[in-house]
Formats: structure tokens, C-alpha cells, sequence
């Protein structure tokens, strides 16, 4: 486990295994997208109150949890290239902050558009919409930071530092940002709680949507990371034989 | 030398530069004041709504007037090499930082909270705020300084960093604000208002033990 780990700090040989791995990863997003799909916009049932907008909801939570997920993910390849300068690291947290970040917009959006027949408005100053703008924040800032280092490699371990404030910061942010809500105006109606409340006909089509979700982020880090590496490894013997191969 | 006679020098170099730059430290002062003046010149100026409000505008005022003077806790230094000699010292870099911080809020946070009472007058808000506004800023500025601190240290060795730095410090300054504000507007409603008043002080406790070691952690990759 530790050497493949180790051999996965590799460029060359990272970019081998992801070779190896994006047809059998796009044909498996491209799967469980239809599955997802098929179940969310034609197989589940119309919700007894919101009607067919419930539907925004298979692309909503994936979104919304997606956004957090990549965050975390951000920081850990961070806290990994600070304590053991591992390349790779550095090129995955940089990869997945412009995917986060679309997330996070996505699930912005999906909500706004959620929120105008359910609440009656496009935009509400609620706990979880408030901590959701405030990662939005978060992530153009890693990428600012990122983008505005010229040396690539500090880039990348400021960019760490900046996510670890960050994660430790997003419950805190989180948190405050719930209770200054909770003291500001009685709760309104929510949408739907996911765990458990939710019906088995919905939780599997949103199931199935979440793990497309995944697999599309890891199909898209992949791509973004290869892509990254080529750039990064301009200079190495094995990418110069790769380009003059074609 | 020992580390009390290091961080006694340190400090004692750091408030005697600031005081013989005295007129730069005017000028957040002077923009914190003419910020929150804006705002009764923008809406109206009816003693009731001023009230309402006045608590979250000084509290804004307060976070922006400290993001102007964050850029010179480190970037001086940066540029004669100072901070480069700082990071050779036998002494552990996170508690030298942690006393540059404090000096930076001696000259920068502390004349807010001297300042605050005149505005609170501004913004009409009634005298029971009062002890609120200045124990929330009391507690609440040395946050600000520690994390705006990290902001520095990531963006010291960019030539333009100004609105860079206040893209990634003002997110992480929200919880600060949040609970600034309600403290006051809770006092002025009259109600208790030692809850938000702990949830700074936590704040503050976590900052002072995290933020040193991330400022020191963001220097030295910027130094490199």
C-alpha cells in the first residue's frame, strides 16, 4: 500500500496509472450519469408539495456537497505536500480548486433557481446559502493566491497554508454564521432534509446522482491533473520521448 | 540572548519604529472615522435607523480600517531583509511573529477601540452599547491581527498584494464580525450579550495559539 502510495507521488508514473484508469473512470461517470439521470428526471416521483422543481434537488445536493468534499480534499493534498513535499499533492489541490469552485457556483445557482418557486425569492439570506457563498470566497481566494505567485512551487505550498486556515475555518464559519441566522428570524420553511427523512423513492435516484457526482470529479481531476503534469514536466526526458512520439 | 530580552527588543524596536512614523498611523484612524461618516450621508440620518445599524457598520469599518494597515506588519521587513534575519534566530519564529502581531496591534487595533466611543456618538447608538462595542473590539481586533497576519505573510514577497490580501483575510473575518455585531446590538437592545462576547473570546484563544504557527509556516515559503 505505502510503496504504490509512494510510486503514486511519481509524475511518470501517475501518468501512467491515469491512463490506465480514464476509460474504464469516463465509461463508469458516463453510466451512472444516465442511471442517475433516468432515476432523478423521469423514474422518481413529483414531490406532494414542490411539485416537479424537487427535481433541481438531484443536481442541487451533489453539487452542494461536491463543493465541500473538494475543499477537504484541497486541504489534505496540502497538508501532504507540506509535510512530505510530495509533487503530485501539489498539482491535485491546484486541479481540484477551479472544479470546487464550479461546484459551489453550481450549487449557488441550482438553489437560487430552487429558492424562486419554493420561497418565493432568488435569494435568502439563510445559514446554509450564507456558508456556501462564504466557500465560494474561499476557493477564488486559494485560486487568486495560486495564480499570483509567480514560483510555482511556493505557489502551490502558500496555496496550502491558505487551505488548511481555510478548513479549519469553514465549521467555525459555518457555525457562527447558523447561530447569527437562527438569532436574526424564526426558520423558514427548509427544503428536504436528506438524512433519513427522505423517501426511498427519492434517496436513490439522489444516491445514484451523488456517486456520479464523485466519479465526475475524480474523471475531471484526472484530466486537469495529467494535464498539469505535462506542464510541470515539460523539461523531463519522458515527456519529451511522449511528445515526439505523436 | 535569551527569548525574553529578544521579544523585549523586538517589541521595543517595533513601537519605537511605529512612533517615529506617526503620521501613517493616523490614517486608518482617519478612515475608519470618515468610513462610518459615509453611511448617515448615504441613507438618512434618522437618530432610530443609525442605531440599527451602527453596530455592524463600525464593526465593518473597524475589519476594513485593520486590512489597510496589515500590509506593514511584514512588508518593511520584507524589503530590507529584516524578516530575513528574523528567520535565523535560534528562537522559534512563531513567538517573535506573535510579538510583531501584538506590536501591530498595540498601534493599530488598540487606537480603534479608542476611536470606537466618538462613533458609537456618530451612529447614535445608547449608552448601554457602550461596554459591548468596546470589550467586543477589545477582544475582537487581536483576531483580526493574527489572521490578517497569515494573509501578510502568504503575500509579503507580491509586489501588488493589496486587494489579494483582502480577498483571503476577509472571508475568514466573517465569525469575527458576526459576533462583534451581535454583541453590541444585543447590549443595546439590552439584552445579555456575554454570549457572543465568549464565542470572540474562543476566537481569539484559538487564533493566538493556530495563527503563529501558520504565519510562521506562510513566511518562510514566501522567503524562499
Amino acid at each position: 500500500m505505502w510503496v504504490w502510495f509512494h510510486k503514486l507521488g511519481s509524475p511518470k508514473y501517475f501518468w501512467g496509472f491515469s491512463q490506465r484508469l480514464l476509460p474504464w473512470l469516463g465509461a463508469l461517470t458516463a453510466l451512472s450519469f444516465l442511471a442517475g439521470l433516468a432515476l432523478a428526471l423521469v423514474f422518481s416521483p413529483p414531490d406532494y408539495q414542490q411539485g416537479e422543481t424537487v427535481r433541481i434537488m438531484y443536481i442541487h445536493v451533489p453539487a452542494a456537497m461536491m463543493s465541500m468534499l473538494v475543499y477537504v480534499v484541497m486541504a489534505v493534498a496540502g497538508a501532504i505536500l507540506l509535510i512530505w513535499r510530495m509533487k503530485m499533492a501539489e498539482m491535485v489541490a491546484a486541479a481540484s480548486a477551479p472544479v470546487g469552485a464550479s461546484f459551489t457556483l453550481l450549487a449557488l445557482i441550482t438553489g437560487s433557481l430552487w429558492g424562486k418557486p419554493m420561497w418565493g425569492t432568488w435569494w435568502a439570506w439563510d445559514a446554509r446559502l450564507t456558508s456556501e457563498l462564504i466557500l465560494l470566497f474561499l476557493y477564488l481566494g486559494y485560486m487568486a493566491l495560486y495564480n499570483a505567485i509567480e514560483d510555482r512551487r511556493s505557489a502551490g505550498r502558500a496555496a496550502a497554508v491558505l487551505a488548511l486556515v481555510g478548513v479549519i475555518n469553514i465549521p467555525i464559519i459555518h457555525y457562527s454564521v447558523e447561530w447569527w441566522y437562527t438569532l436574526h428570524q424564526g426558520p423558514t420553511t427548509r427544503g428536504v432534509r436528506i438524512a433519513g427523512s427522505i423517501h426511498p423513492s427519492m434517496r436513490w435516484p439522489l444516491f445514484t446522482m451523488m456517486i456520479a457526482f464523485n466519479l465526475f470529479y475524480a474523471l475531471v481531476l484526472l484530466k486537469r491533473v495529467r494535464c498539469l503534469i505535462l506542464q510541470n514536466e515539460k523539461d523531463s526526458a519522458w515527456v519529451r520521448e511522449l511528445a515526439s512520439e505523436k | 540572548m535569551s527569548l525574553f530580552e529578544v521579544t523585549r527588543r523586538m517589541l521595543r524596536r517595533d513601537l519605537l519604529l511605529a512612533y517615529r512614523h506617526r503620521g501613517e498611523l493616523a490614517n486608518p484612524l482617519v478612515f475608519f472615522l470618515i468610513v462610518v461618516s459615509l453611511f448617515p450621508l448615504s441613507l438618512e440620518p434618522d437618530p432610530k435607523l443609525l442605531a440599527t445599524i451602527g453596530s455592524g457598520v463600525i464593526w465593518v469599518a473597524a475589519l476594513l480600517a485593520t486590512m489597510l494597515s496589515l500590509d506593514a506588519m511584514f512588508r518593511p521587513d520584507f524589503e530590507d531583509g529584516t524578516l530575513e534575519q528574523l528567520m535565523l534566530s535560534p528562537h522559534p519564529v512563531a513567538l517573535l511573529v506573535l510579538v510583531r502581531v501584538f506590536a501591530h496591534w498595540l498601534v493599530a487595533g488598540l487606537p480603534l477601540i479608542l476611536l470606537s466611543p466618538l462613533l458609537a456618538l456618530l451612529m447614535n447608538l445608547p449608552g448601554e452599547a457602550l461596554p459591548a462595542l468596546l470589550a467586543s473590539l477589545a477582544l475582537g481586533t487581536p483576531v483580526l491581527s493574527l489572521v490578517g497576519a497569515i494573509g501578510v505573510a502568504l503575500t509579503v514577497a507580491l509586489r501588488r498584494s493589496g486587494v489579494l490580501l483582502s480577498l483571503l483575510v476577509l472571508p475568514l473575518y466573517i465569525p469575527v464580525l458576526i459576533f462583534g455585531a451581535r454583541a453590541v446590538t444585543d447590549a443595546a437592545a439590552g439584552l445579555p450579550w456575554s454570549g457572543p462576547l465568549l464565542f470572540i473570546g474562543a476566537l481569539l484563544a484559538l487564533a493566538l495559539t493556530l495563527a503563529p504557527l501558520a504565519i510562521a509556516g506562510a513566511l518562510r515559503i514566501s522567503l524562499e
